[in-house]
């Protein structure tokens, strides 16, 4: 069989999987809708957020952005999982024994405001659909790359639109039909072929690359030339580009950028929402656990993947005749990830980076798209057909379960915190859960046309989603399970406060004035992608500030944190349900 | 042997105290080891290797270290409330 084969069949039979499972665990009330009955066990929850967690940006895009990054890709992978330790340590126990189902539940309650909650719904579904697009699109990249490659037309659309379309389909039918309870189970499912796909190619490289089956430590290791990192900086200086294992970026800047990814993370609705779907507080502390330590599997591999795939594309490409390239180079030429440009006229690929003009090398001739990394890696190094199938399937698993996740917080944030909680209180379950599945429709088509009409800044919309939920719900939620005196006022002023400050400064250098983003003109030096962290402390800052000043919160809401704080046996409570007030 | 009678106002007091000081002693860990060995010192780490690999410290921090401490503390903080939960509630017994 050749490789199109195996990736129809690998994604034929994945998709199957998925749709069965959701059939299998449908869900049939609002409780198993918006949360899944609140009875997952830990551990399938933690595969389920480890999946719902990682997207396609993190499957395809991360290592291959940190291969060209190099030590500054370090703060995606501290950012990426630190925000696990502040989940599990700060909020996830405490939002289980609150109980209800969305985070805007619990700031209006906490809040005592019709308004606070309005204003963590509106942060949540915008949050969501600037995540989502992303998603769509990720399919449909795959399927065009990986499964319709030398089409032309697809059904009488572009074949990356083509692939949005199926996407949309699939997940129409099982997040529509299953609610949090059909989607927890497809992630599982969804986990375990997105780590197995990415395990694979990186085991085999290690193996060619170092002798070492354990990616993690292989990139440590080496060959008879030396340590692979050492050939690594080398080979990149030598090329004119910056060491591998030295930072560009400054220190402030990479310590605000990774706080900021860091507390987006925990404060990001689809994931915290997970933490409502197991039985009780003490299931949400080690269900983080395991989210982190299935997450951490993925995440410590990346950079070894992004180690051996550079390693191999300098060796690879550096001077080689174009003539004679391997098959795959003109094969993702024909897609558009890599492209050459005979300056020069002497048929040699020159690839060469930001340095090379005054070290006298010949000017770059390459152009790479960093998805290549991850995408071709396993063609690169000439693995078999049935693994570079197994990328397409993974790729799929990895964007799918995401868009999912995300789908199930806007219907539910507009069934539940706008419908039934603000507009018609009165209306009934069944009404309900109609409303959910309909918003749960319309958001997958408008996630859709998004996917299909990307806005030209999606890649530059994700800042935003970490940076606005670090500085509109993370202040929020943490001071109103720490702080009794955190008032009304102050959290809702805190939290405009944190978004504003935040949306501006990255609408000014991302939109308005792009040409001046640099580091000169950076409020102390600190980029659109860190600001959030400031944002979150000016939030901190308000509203501490302003709840001093605003009379102290009603007797029956300090009532409510003490139970938040405390196992529900302390007062004589079951476990489980939410908080009786 | 369970207590029938619920925690005083006290025990409360002191679960909850208990749970903010670990919490600060390993939150204090978290931020040394992402912020501290993987962005401030990292620099000042780089100098050393992890004897028989090809990994600087600071890098081996910010690319690995810091992940695995992450799990570490996630699991330390499992058991400590799982253990404070027990006590809470049984009065120290199983």
């Amino acid at each position: 069989m050749d490789v199109q084969t195996w990736t129809w069949l690998l994604v034929g039979l994945t998709f199957a999987l998925y749709i069965g499972v959701a059939i299998w665990s449908r869900a049939g009330s609002t409780g198993e809708f918006y949360v899944a009955g609140g009875g997952v066990p830990s551990i399938a929850n933690g595969m389920a957020t480890a999946a719902d967690w990682m997207s396609a940006a993190s499957f395809i895009s991360m290592a291959g952005i940190i291969s060209f990054a190099g030590r500054d890709g370090s703060v995606y992978l501290m950012g990426w999982t630190g925000g696990y330790v502040l989940l599990a340590l700060l909020l996830a126990p405490y939002l289980r024994r609150f109980g209800k189902f969305t985070v805007p539940d619990f700031i209006g309650d906490r809040y005592y405001s019709g308004w606070a909650r309005f204003v963590a719904v509106l942060c949540a579904i915008f949050v969501s659909f600037t995540y989502v697009a992303g998603q769509m699109r990720g399919v449909g990249i795959v399927f065009s790359r990986m499964l319709f490659g030398d089409m032309e037309t697809v059904l009488g659309m572009t074949p990356i639109n083509a692939g949005v379309v199926i996407g949309m389909l699939v997940v129409l039918f099982y997040a529509v039909l299953g609610g949090m309870k059909g989607i927890t189970y497809t992630q599982v499912t969804q986990y375990c072929v997105l780590i197995f796909a990415f395990m694979v190619p990186a085991i085999f490289l290690s193996i060619q690359m170092a002798g070492n089956p354990i990616p993690q430590l292989g990139f440590g290791g080496g060959n008879e030339a030396g340590y692979l990192l050492d050939q690594l900086d080398g080979l990149s200086q030598e090329l004119g580009f910056a060491a591998y294992t030295e930072g560009q970026k400054t220190t402030t800047d990479v310590f605000f950028i990774t706080a900021a990814l860091m507390c987006g993370t925990a404060g990001l609705p689809h994931v915290i929402v997970r933490f409502y779907t197991v039985k009780k507080a003490s299931a949400a502390r080690t269900s983080a656990f395991w989210a982190l330590l299935f997450i951490a599997i993925l995440y410590t591999t990346a950079p070894a993947i992004s180690v051996f795939a550079r390693t191999n594309l300098l060796k690879t490409v550096e001077n080689a005749s174009y003539e004679e390239v391997p098959e795959w180079f003109s094969k993702w030429e024909n897609v558009g990830l890599i492209a050459f440009d005979d300056k020069n006229g002497d048929g040699l690929i020159q690839y060469t980076g930001p340095n090379a003009a005054e070290m006298g090398l010949p000017e770059n001739e390459l152009t790479i798209d960093r998805d290549i990394m991850v995408l071709a890696n396993p063609e690169i190094s000439e693995l078999p057909d049935w693994v570079i199938a197994l990328v397409a399937a993974g790729g799929l698993a990895a964007a799918l379960s995401t868009a999912a996740g995300l789908l199930l917080v806007i219907s539910t944030s507009f069934a539940h915190d706008l419908v039934k909680k603000t507009l018609n209180p009165s209306i009934t379950e069944k009404g309900e859960l109609l409303v959910a599945r309909i918003a749960a429709g319309v958001a997958v088509v408008i996630a859709g046309y998004f996917g299909v009409n990307p806005p030209g800044f999606v890649a530059q919309v994700v800042a935003f989603a970490f940076g606005l939920a670090a500085s509109s719900f993370f202040p929020a939620i943490i001071l109103g399970i720490f702080s009794k005196r955190t008032t009304m006022q102050g959290a809702i002023s805190g939290m405009v406060a944190g978004l504003i400050f935040t949306a501006s400064y990255i609408v000014w250098f991302k939109f308005i004035s792009p040409e001046t983003n640099t580091v000169d003109h950076w409020l102390f030096g600190i980029s659109p992608e860190g600001i959030g962290t400031l944002g979150m402390v000016l939030n901190f800052v308000v509203t501490i500030v302003v709840s001093r000043f605003t009379p102290a919160p009603p007797p029956e809401i300090r009532d409510l944190v003490d139970r938040v704080r405390l196992p529900r046996a302390a007062f004589g409570e079951e476990d489980g349900g939410p908080v009786a007030h | 042997m369970e207590k029938t009678d619920l925690p005083t106002a006290e025990e409360r007091q002191a679960y909850w105290r208990k749970n903010l000081s670990w919490l600060g002693g390993l939150l204090a860990v978290w931020f040394v080891v992402s912020y501290g060995c993987g962005v401030l010192l990292a620099d000042k780490l780089d100098e050393f290797r992890i004897p028989g690999t090809g990994f600087k410290l600071g890098f081996w921090f910010a690319q690995q270290g810091s992940i695995y401490v992450f799990l570490i503390l996630i699991a330390i903080y499992v058991k400590v409330m799982n253990k404070l939960d027990r006590e809470l509630l049984h009065g120290g017994k199983d």
